[in-house]
């Protein structure tokens, strides 16, 4: 049993780490998503297996470690919600380049090429007024969400 | 007095829940913020005195024993890191309240700010590894919020990289976690000090090396640094401030903890840890002199100087770590304050780009001056707040025979002083390169609102403070070193 845990959490972190190297966004939230159940199943195994650990349900030595569920049931809920905030991140990145993908720096690429590109971000009203005729700019048939 | 220990998680949090309730009113979330960090900042003070009198304290949450309640500990260390995180988050709030911007502009700021003191907080005082885990998530996820506040395009582009990284060690922190309890059946730390002795020796040697590199991406050490400064310079001057004062040292302040508690001298990764630190103080450095933002030049500095920290960890001598608690007291304060500057240039001049900006120091004498003092002791100047850390380093350095990381540290240096140069000369000396913009605020004789020049001034000071009170402070930091050495005190008090 322990060992079919360990190979599903091993199964589970290579799919996520192969689909965290990625360059679409979606494919890196999935991978995620993964490597976080990969990690989940490790906590399950950690502990020992039982009957269900209720007090006057039967022998207490015969029970599985609750501890261990506690745990996993902790970094599930934390990771459900990191993940949903991630979503609306992805989504609102898309929803300003009309691409699903990783974006490149500006600046690191402004000091590679020798060039500065840069602006001032305390105006936001001024800045989500520049957000928008980027959107604009886009065109409809621009590619969404191909393959890299 | 083991019952203040829950306050600086507690009071936050009610905090936050209250000012979500009264959401309506900015001058009512404001009162609360302002009440409950300085509450939270008497009760820090009132544990370091208590602590440094009495030694460590320790309390069950819940009323369940170790190791299986929640264990809340104390120990100087913690009550160092408490008393200064809890003045920095309160001299920025008030910073945050005095900018233009994402204070005013969001309803939540308020009630996420304090949600993230609460998680600095919690991962300090935390006597479980799992709980670490969840104040770290709890101010990770504060700290996603805060980056991309403003959800322009380049906050959320950076925000990404920053979640996503965030993520990965929170995952990977979780499996560490789920190793460490298979081995040994606890969490809790004061019991894991002792069960982690048992196991065999490579097994140890690979729990170390894991620790430190769950703790490693949170603290940004090479090759694990490079996630920071792309996020940090794009959210708002404010936030990036909190973040850089404080972000990073909770995962010094973890790798800290966790290497001396769990693992004794043969298992510890010292040669690991001083490797890491050259290459990232050297790395950190040649990032920030290629750069031409004065944000992006103080991010990769922050990067450079955790090299110093983890140099200090890295000896595991009681002179090593005291330089290293000593300097992480003076770095959280230094690049508070920089960043805070930052935000004030940005402010008086309209951008952050060292070709835009120029003759500063006509127009704005107070902000330049208030640059110069940080900037000088970043680099580690004598008199100011960063030489006589650096000094103990460097000795603690070569006591242990370690002159090739010490030879970096001075190089370093160096290198610190040339680009506070560089931003000095590009913005308040020279005159602008690119065609200036105009201010887009009124400046005024002090060179920005009252708000945010009173928190930065009593940063400044505090630094002085720093510098003046720089021996008792060591001795402080070298008591804190003794109790992290010599686990017993730290078992006791969680034991009894």
């Amino acid at each position: 049993m322990t060992i079919l845990l360990a190979l599903t959490a091993a199964l589970l972190f290579g799919i996520g780490t192969y689909l965290v190297l990625q360059h679409t966004l979606s494919r890196i939230l999935i991978g995620l998503a993964l490597l976080s159940h990969g990690a989940n199943v490790l906590l399950m195994g950690s502990g020992r297996r039982g009957t269900p650990p209720l007090i006057g349900a039967g022998d207490p030595d015969g029970f599985a470690d609750p501890l261990a569920q506690a745990f996993a049931l902790t970094a599930i809920v934390i990771s459900f919600g990191v993940s949903a905030l991630l979503l609306a991140l992805s989504y609102r990145s898309w929803i300003l380049t009309g691409k699903d993908e990783v974006e490149d720096d500006v600046a690191d690429r402004a000091i590679a090429s020798g060039g500065h590109h840069d602006k001032e971000i305390t105006d936001e009203e001024e800045w989500h007024e520049e957000d928008r005729l980027n959107l604009d700019a886009t065109p409809e048939d621009d590619e969404v969400a191909g393959p890299s | 007095m083991s019952a203040l220990l829950p306050l600086p998680i507690l009071l936050p949090l009610i905090g936050a829940a209250l000012s979500i309730l009264v959401g309506r009113s900015r001058t009512a979330q404001r009162v609360i913020g302002l009440t409950v960090l300085s509450a939270v900042t008497v009760v820090s003070v009132l544990l370091l005195i208590e602590v440094d009198r009495d030694g460590t304290i320790a309390t069950q949450a819940g009323g369940w024993s170790a190791p299986m309640g929640i264990t809340l500990v104390a120990d100087r260390l913690t009550a160092i890191m408490l008393t200064v995180g809890s003045v920095m988050l309160l001299s920025v709030l008030v910073y945050a309240i005095g900018q233009p911007g994402a204070e005013r502009n969001h309803v939540g700021f308020q009630s996420v700010y304090l949600v993230l003191a609460a998680g600095v907080a919690g991962s300090f005082l935390t006597g479980d590894l799992f709980n670490m885990f969840v104040a770290f998530e709890m101010m990770l996820t504060a700290s996603y919020v805060l980056l991309t506040l403003g959800g322009g395009r380049e906050q959320v582009r950076a925000g990404m990289t920053y979640v996503v990284i965030s993520l990965l060690a929170s995952a990977l922190f979780v499996a560490a976690l789920a190793l460490l309890y298979t081995a040994t059946g606890t969490v809790n730390m004061a019991d894991l000090a002792g069960k982690v002795d048992e196991l065999p020796d490579g097994l140890r040697s690979g729990f170390a090396v894991l620790l430190v590199v769950v703790f490693g991406i949170k603290a940004a050490l090479f090759p694990l640094f490079f996630w920071l400064p792309d996020s940090y310079p794009t959210a708002p001057s404010a936030v990036t401030a909190v973040f850089a004062g404080l972000l990073t040292k909770v995962g010094v302040y973890a790798i800290l903890r966790t290497q001396t508690l769990f693992f004794d001298e043969s298992s510890r990764a010292g040669t690991l840890l001083l490797v890491m630190a050259g290459a990232t103080m050297l790395v950190g450095i040649l990032g920030a002199i290629a750069q031409d933002d004065v944000r992006r030049i103080l991010s990769f500095n922050i990067v450079s100087h955790i090299g110093y920290m983890a140099m200090g960890i890295g000896l595991f001598t009681v002179a090593g770590i005291a330089g290293a608690i000593f300097y992480v007291v003076h770095h959280i304060v230094a690049m508070t304050t920089l960043f805070l500057t930052a935000g004030l240039i940005e402010h008086i001049g309209g951008s952050s780009r060292l070709s835009r900006l120029g003759e500063m120091v006509r127009s704005a004498p107070v902000v330049a001056t208030l640059f110069l003092l940080p900037a000088l002791g970043l680099a580690g100047i004598p008199p100011l707040s960063g030489f006589v850390p650096k000094v103990a380093l460097v000795d603690a350095g070569l006591v242990s025979d370690q002159h090739a990381v010490v030879a970096i540290s001075l190089l370093v240096s160096l290198l610190t002083l040339y680009s506070m140069v560089k931003i000095w000369s590009g913005v308040f000396w020279n005159p602008a390169a690119d065609e200036p913009e105009a201010s887009p605020h009124e400046v005024g004789r002090w060179g920005g609102p009252p708000l945010m020049i009173l928190p930065t001034v009593a940063l400044v000071v505090i630094s002085l403070a720093i510098a003046g009170a720089a021996g008792p402070l060591y001795d402080l930091s070298q008591r804190a070193a003794v109790d992290l050495l010599d686990v017993t005190s730290y078992i006791e008090a969680v034991a009894g």
